[in-house]
């Protein structure tokens, strides 16, 4: 399954785009994408494990991806 | 009960109207602000940006929690996007509540929530031309370059 990935801010910059997209097997978890996402070029200065969201809320590592979701990593926040 | 993010400049007395009411005894209108110094560098603008879906589901949550918590339906966040300079608001929070310790309490929960939370990020430039992601995490002072 085919899963859309956005990247933000200085995670963006690190990898040089805001969005990708990933090819996962059905019940990857979160790990898993982040697993896929750590071989690609820049991802090593991402922190061991940053905060992911899936669908607009903070998802667990274990928490299983849905082909169509959309998952965010989010660089530590810094509003207000 | 509303929040929003903007790409102008916030209305302040709007959002203390937006509040008003009889029933209310106490109104708290905190305005957090780009500051010229962060972490000892001298700070000439700020960016802001966000995950704009999220950082929306998130306020609207957090405006939730508050009116549950504290017992008012009368709270208003706003927060900006985009480029602001120096004394610019980035994020006004505006409550009101029949007493006045309540009040208080709901505009603190609300800011500190925000800056746990949501998704929205700043880019500060410095008087040098250089230009730097805010990280909370790393950061000397915790809060990031406004509000304190």
């Amino acid at each position: 399954m085919t899963v859309n990935v956005l990247l933000f801010a200085s995670y963006a910059d690190k990898l040089g785009t805001g969005s990708l997209s990933l090819d996962l097997e059905p019940g990857a978890t979160v790990r898993d994408l982040l697993a896929r996402v750590r071989e690609l070029p820049g991802a090593d200065r991402l922190p061991h494990e940053p905060l992911v969201a899936v669908n607009d809320r903070y998802a667990k590592s274990t928490q299983v991806i849905a082909s169509g979701d959309e998952v965010a990593i989010i660089p530590p926040v810094a509003g207000g | 009960m509303r929040s929003a993010l903007l790409d102008r400049a916030i209305d302040l007395a709007a959002l203390l109207r937006e509040v008003g009411d009889t029933r209310n005894g106490a109104t708290i209108l905190f305005v957090g602000t780009v500051r010229d110094v962060n972490d000892g560098r001298v700070v000439t603008g700020m960016e802001y940006s966000a995950y704009h879906s999220m950082a929306e589901r998130e306020l609207n949550e957090i405006v939730r929690e508050a009116s549950a918590e504290f017992g008012t339906r009368d709270i208003v966040v706003e927060h900006r996007l985009g480029t602001l300079e120096l004394g610019d608001a980035s994020v006004a929070i505006a409550v009101a509540h029949p007493h006045r310790g309540a009040a208080y309490d709901a505009s603190r929960y609300v800011i500190e929530q925000l800056k746990r939370r949501v998704p929205i990020w700043k880019l500060e430039h410095y008087v040098d031309g250089t230009r730097e992601w805010v990280d909370p995490t790393k950061s000397a002072q915790p809060a990031g370059a406004t509000n304190d």
